[in-house]
C-alpha cells in the first residue's frame, strides 16, 4: 500500500501555502510569497511524480489490472452504521483513492500548476496584491488535487465547490473592473446552478446503491443484483431512477466543463489574469467534468448507456459550435477560450462513444490521453498569449502583428502548440486526436464526421490566431524592452513545449484504460491521412487569408454575412439567457416572492409589534397619576377578590 | 333584629363609618379633606376593636391597647401628612389633588 | 327601650350624620367642624361602653390635637374662604356605587356570621389596670410597644420639622 501520509501531503502542501500566504502574506511575506508558493508546489510535484512512478512501476499490475488503492481513509460523518441495510453503511469519508486516472491527474495538475506559479513570478511582478494571488493559486491547487483523489462522492462534491470558489476568487482578482466582477459572478452562478443537478444526482445514486463510496457504488450499480434492480425498477417520467441520477451528475459535470448550453461563463472568465486562465480554464478545472464522467464511467457505460449517448452528443455539439464561434472572435483570449470548449467537447464525446472493457474502451483511453496532452499545449498557448499581452498591453488581434522577430521564444513555442492542437504529427495532439477519431469512427459515424469537420476548423482558427499575432503586419518598431518577460516567463513555455512535443509518444493505453487492462494502441496509417490532410488544409487557408495584411478575410466574412454575424455574436446564447433571467425569472418569480416577503412575512412581524404597542398605549392610561383613582381600583379589586373567595372558591 | 344595642349595632356603625370615610377619600379634591376622611377610617377601626374587646373578650384588654396605639400613631401620621401638604402647597401653590399628577405615564 | 338604648342611638345618629356631612360639604371649615362632632360622637360611644379612659384619650388626642392641627393647616394654606371645587359627577356615582357594594358585602357577611359570646368573667377596665398592663414587662405586658410608639412619635416629630422646613435662601 503506498504511503498514505506522503500522498496526503500532495494536496496539503498547497493548503499550507494558502493559509500561510493568506494570513501573513500581505504584511510580512510580500516579496517572498511567490517563491514560497512555488517551492511548496515544487515539493508537491515531486511527490506526485514519485507517486505515479510508484503506482505504475513499483506496484504495477496485479493480475493484468492496475488496482485501485486506498492509502488513506477517515470516516467523518456516519449516517447509517455498517451492518444496517446489509451494506457497508452510508457515511461521508475523507480518503484517498489511487487509480490510473487519479494518478495521471495528480501529475498533470501539479505540473501545470508549477509552470503557472513560475510564470506568474514574472507576469504578476509588481502587482499590489501579489501574495493574495499566490494564496488563491495555492487554494485552487489544493482543491483540484483533493478533487482528483477523492474516494467518496460527497468528498468530490466538497472539493468541486472549493474549486468553484477558487475560480471565483481568481477570475475576480481585478475586482476594480466591473467586467471582472460580472464575470466571476457569472461563472460561479452558472456552475452553482449545474451543481444543483450534481447534488440531486449524488443523492439519487447514493440512495440507489446504499453507499457514497465510489468503489462500492460502482460495483453495486454495475453488477446485476439487488442494488441495480432496485435502482432500475423505480421510474420517473419514463426513465429509471438511476438514469436520472447519472444524467443529473452529468449536468453537474457539463456545467463545470463548460459544455453547451452551460458554456457561457468560460469566455467571460478570461477577465482574470492570463496565468489563471492557463491553469484553471484550460488545463485543470474545466476538465473536472470529464474526470467525473470518467470516474463514474462503469456506471455510465454499463448501467445507463442512454446517458452515455447524451454525453456524446453534448460533447459533439459543444465542439462544433465553439469551433465555429472561435473562427470569428478577435480577442485572443476569447479565441483560446472557445478552443478550450471545443477540445473538452472532444474529450466528452470520446467518453460518450466509448464502450467498457478491452478494445471497446478505446474512447476512454483516448479521452484521458487527450486530457493529458491538451493540458500541455493549451497551457502553453495561454502562457504564450500572456507573454504577448504583457508585451503589447492589449488583447485584441488588430493591435498585434509581426511579432516573430521580437519574441522568438514565444513564437517558436506558440507555433509548436498550434501544430499540436491542429493534429500535425509528430506532436502530441496528433496521437490523442487520432485515437479519439478512431473510436468515434467505430461507434457513431455521425459524430465521427462532426469531429472531423471540427478538427479542420480547429486547425483553421488556431493558425488564424498564429498568423495574426506573429505575421500579418510588417515588422513593428521595437517597443520597450520590459514587456518581453524574463527567464521566469520563458522557462515554463519551453518546458511545456517539450511536453507538447514529446507527450504523444507515451503508450497511454498501457497505463490508463477503462477497466485497467492493457490497451494496445495501433497506428493506422490510412485512417490518419484524412485528419492530417484536413489539418494541413486548415493551415493553408489561414496562411492565405492572414499571413499578409489584406482584405481577403473581410471579403470572405462579408460574403457569409448573416451566418458570420450570428457566429460573431456567439449565436446569441447570452442574450437568450439574459432574456430568460430578466423576463421570466425576475418578473414572474422574483418580484412576487419579494412582494410576499416584504408585505406578508415582514408584515406579520410588524403586526405583532404594532399590536403590542397599541395594546400598551391603551393600557397606559391606567397610570394616570391620580391617587384617588388608584384607591378606587384598589377597593374594587378587593371587593372582587372577596366575592371570588367567598362565593366561588370556597 | 333586636332593638337592644349589641355587638352587631356597633359593627354596623363601624362599617358605615369606614365606607363613609372611603367615599370621602375617593371623592374629595382637597388634600386636607382627604386627610379628614382617613381619620374617619381610622376611627371606625378603633370602634371595631373596642366593640370586639367589650363583647367577645371581656377578660382581656388587647383590643383596648390596640386602640390606644392606633390613636397615637394616627396622631403622628396626621402631623406628618400636614407637613407634606404644606410642602406640596409651597411647590404647587394649590392643594388640589388633581394637580399633583407628576407620576403620570 | 330604656334610656341607655336611646342614648346609644342618638350618639350613633350623631356620628353617622356628621360623618356624611363631613365628606360631602363644600366648605372646608365646616367639614373640619363636622369631623370634630363625629369624633365627639365616637367618644360618646366609648363612654357608653364604659371605656372612659379611651374616650378621654380620644377627646384629648383626636379632638383637641388632630382637629386643631387640621384647622391650623387650613389656615396655613389659605383655604378657609372659598368653596371647594365640585367633583365630577361620574366619579361621585362610581365611588358611591363601589362603596355601597362594599358595605352591602360586609353587612351580608356579618349577618350570616354567628359570634360566640364567651362566659368568661369581665375584668374591670379602669386607669389603674390599664396602667399596670401598659408598663408591665411580662408576657401580657405592653411595655415594648409603648417604647416603640414613643420612638415613632419622636421620629414623626423630627420628620415633620424636616419636611416642612423652608429651605434657606441662597447667600450671595
Amino acid at each position: 500500500m503506498p504511503n498514505g501520509t506522503l500522498i496526503a501531503l500532495i494536496p496539503l502542501l498547497p493548503l499550507a501555502g494558502f493559509i500561510l500566504l493568506g494570513l501573513f502574506g500581505r504584511k510580512y511575506l510580500k516579496n517572498s510569497s511567490g517563491i514560497i508558493g512555488t517551492v511548496l508546489l515544487l515539493a508537491s510535484t515531486i511527490l506526485a511524480i514519485y507517486t505515479a512512478y510508484e503506482y505504475f512501476f513499483v506496484y504495477g499490475k496485479v493480475a493484468g489490472v492496475y488496482e485501485k488503492k486506498f492509502p488513506l481513509n477517515y470516516t467523518w460523518l456516519e449516517f447509517l452504521p455498517a451492518g444496517q441495510a446489509g451494506s457497508k453503511g452510508v457515511s461521508i469519508d475523507m480518503g484517498i483513492l489511487l487509480d490510473p486516472i487519479s494518478v495521471m491527474m495528480l501529475v498533470v495538475v501539479t505540473f501545470v500548476s508549477l509552470m503557472v506559479h513560475i510564470y506568474s513570478l514574472g507576469y504578476m511582478k509588481g502587482e499590489e496584491r501579489f501574495s493574495t494571488y499566490y494564496s488563491f493559486l495555492s487554494l485552487f491547487t489544493f482543491s483540484m488535487l483533493g478533487l482528483v483523489v477523492s474516494r467518496n462522492l460527497f468528498q468530490i462534491y466538497i472539493f468541486w465547490e472549493l474549486v468553484g470558489v477558487s475560480s471565483f476568487l481568481l477570475i475576480g482578482y481585478y475586482y476594480n473592473k466591473p467586467s471582472a466582477v460580472a464575470a466571476c459572478k457569472k461563472a460561479f452562478i452558472v456552475t452553482r446552478f449545474a451543481d444543483l443537478g450534481f447534488l440531486i444526482g449524488i443523492l439519487i445514486l447514493s440512495f440507489s446503491s446504499g453507499t457514497l463510496d465510489f468503489n462500492t457504488l460502482i460495483s453495486t450499480l454495475t453488477t446485476p443484483g439487488s442494488g441495480q434492480a432496485k435502482a432500475v425498477a423505480s421510474t420517473f417520467l419514463g426513465a429509471s431512477a438511476i438514469t436520472w441520477g447519472a444524467a443529473l451528475v452529468f449536468i453537474g459535470g457539463a456545467g463545470k466543463s463548460a459544455m453547451f448550453p452551460l458554456h457561457i461563463w468560460l469566455p467571460d472568465a478570461m477577465e482574470g489574469p492570463t496565468p489563471v486562465s492557463a491553469l484553471i480554464h484550460a488545463a485543470t478545472m474545466v476538465v473536472a467534468g470529464v474526470f467525473l464522467v470518467a470516474r463514474l464511467f462503469p456506471v455510465f457505460s454499463i448501467t445507463t448507456p442512454g446517458v452515455l449517448e447524451i454525453v456524446g452528443w453534448v460533447g459533439a455539439v459543444s465542439a462544433i459550435i465553439a469551433a465555429i464561434i472561435a473562427c470569428t472572435q478577435t480577442d485572443i483570449k476569447r479565441v483560446l477560450a472557445y478552443s478550450t470548449i471545443s477540445q473538452i467537447g472532444f474529450m466528452m464525446f470520446a467518453l460518450g462513444v466509448s464502450g467498457y472493457g478491452g478494445e471497446a474502451g478505446l474512447g476512454y483511453t483516448a479521452s484521458m490521453f487527450h486530457l493529458f496532452t491538451h493540458a500541455m499545449f493549451k497551457a502553453l498557448l495561454f502562457l504564450g498569449a500572456g507573454a504577448v499581452i504583457h508585451y503589447i498591453h492589449s488583447n485584441e488581434m488588430k493591435d498585434m502583428g509581426g511579432l516573430r522577430k521580437f519574441m522568438p521564444i514565444t513564437h517558436i513555442t506558440f507555433l509548436i502548440a498550434c501544430l499540436a492542437i491542429a493534429g500535425v504529427p509528430p506532436f502530441a495532439g496528433f496521437f490523442s486526436k487520432e485515437e479519439i477519431l478512431l473510436s468515434a469512427y467505430h461507434n457513431n459515424t455521425i459524430i465521427y464526421y462532426i469531429a472531423l469537420f471540427t478538427s479542420g476548423l480547429t486547425s483553421f482558427y488556431m493558425f488564424r490566431l498564429y498568423f495574426s499575432i506573429f505575421w500579418n503586419k510588417p515588422h513593428e518598431v521595437e517597443r520597450k524592452k520590459h514587456g518581453k518577460g524574463g527567464f521566469s516567463m520563458m522557462m515554463p513555455l519551453i518546458l511545456l513545449a517539450i511536453g507538447s512535443a514529446a507527450a504523444g509518444f507515451i503508450p497511454f493505453g498501457k497505463y490508463v484504460s477503462s477497466d485497467g487492462t492493457f490497451l494496445e494502441s495501433h497506428f493506422h496509417l490510412q485512417f490518419s491521412i484524412l485528419p492530417v490532410l484536413l489539418g494541413l488544409a486548415g493551415i493553408l487557408i489561414a496562411w492565405w487569408l492572414y499571413h499578409k495584411q489584406s482584405d481577403r478575410a473581410d471579403r470572405l466574412a462579408a460574403s457569409l454575412q448573416g451566418f458570420y454575424r450570428t457566429a460573431y455574436n456567439k449565436f446569441y446564447i447570452d442574450e437568450i439567457y439574459m432574456f430568460i433571467t430578466k423576463k421570466v425569472l425576475f418578473n414572474l418569480i422574483g418580484r412576487p416572492a419579494a412582494w410576499f416577503d416584504k408585505n406578508i412575512v415582514d408584515g406579520m412581524i410588524n403586526l405583532t409589534g404594532n399590536t403590542t404597542a397599541a395594546i400598551s398605549e391603551s393600557i397606559k392610561k391606567l397610570q394616570s397619576g391620580k391617587v384617588q383613582q388608584y384607591a378606587i381600583y384598589f377597593l374594587v379589586s378587593v371587593i372582587g377578590l372577596a366575592l371570588l373567595f367567598i362565593y366561588v372558591w370556597k | 333584629m333586636n332593638l337592644e344595642p349589641g355587638l352587631y349595632h356597633l359593627l354596623f356603625i363601624s362599617a358605615a363609618l369606614l365606607f363613609i370615610g372611603v367615599y370621602g377619600f375617593f371623592t374629595r379634591r382637597n388634600l386636607i379633606t382627604m386627610l379628614m376622611s382617613i381619620e374617619l377610617i381610622l376611627n371606625s377601626v378603633n370602634l371595631n376593636f373596642i366593640a370586639f374587646n367589650k363583647y367577645l373578650w371581656p377578660h382581656k384588654m388587647d383590643g383596648l391597647f390596640f386602640t390606644v396605639f392606633i390613636i397615637a400613631i394616627a396622631a403622628a401620621e396626621a402631623a406628618v401628612a400636614i407637613a407634606i401638604i404644606i410642602n406640596l402647597y409651597r411647590s404647587h401653590n394649590s392643594i388640589d389633588v388633581e394637580n399633583a399628577e407628576e407620576l403620570k405615564y | 327601650m330604656n334610656g341607655s338604648d336611646i342614648i346609644f342611638y342618638l350618639l350613633a345618629a350623631l356620628t353617622l350624620v356628621c360623618g356624611v356631612l363631613s365628606v360631602s360639604t363644600r366648605h372646608i371649615f365646616r367639614a373640619a367642624i363636622y369631623l370634630l362632632f363625629t369624633l365627639i360622637g365616637i367618644a360618646g360611644i366609648y363612654f357608653w361602653l364604659d371605656y372612659q379612659f379611651i374616650a378621654a384619650v380620644q377627646i384629648v388626642v383626636y379632638v383637641g390635637g388632630i382637629v386643631v392641627l387640621i384647622i391650623f393647616s387650613i389656615f396655613l394654606t389659605q383655604q378657609a374662604g372659598e368653596k371647594l371645587p365640585k367633583q365630577k359627577i361620574g366619579r361621585k356615582i362610581f365611588s358611591a356605587l363601589a362603596v355601597f357594594c362594599g358595605f352591602a358585602l360586609t353587612m351580608l357577611q356579618l349577618s350570616q356570621n354567628i359570634f360566640f359570646l364567651p362566659e368568661k368573667e369581665a375584668i374591670p377596665v379602669n386607669v389603674a389596670e390599664i396602667g399596670k398592663k401598659m408598663l408591665s414587662t411580662n408576657a401580657e405586658g405592653y411595655a415594648l410597644p409603648f417604647e416603640v410608639v414613643s420612638m415613632l412619635l419622636l421620629a414623626a416629630m423630627i420628620g415633620c420639622i424636616v419636611i416642612a422646613l423652608r429651605s434657606k435662601p441662597e447667600t450671595k
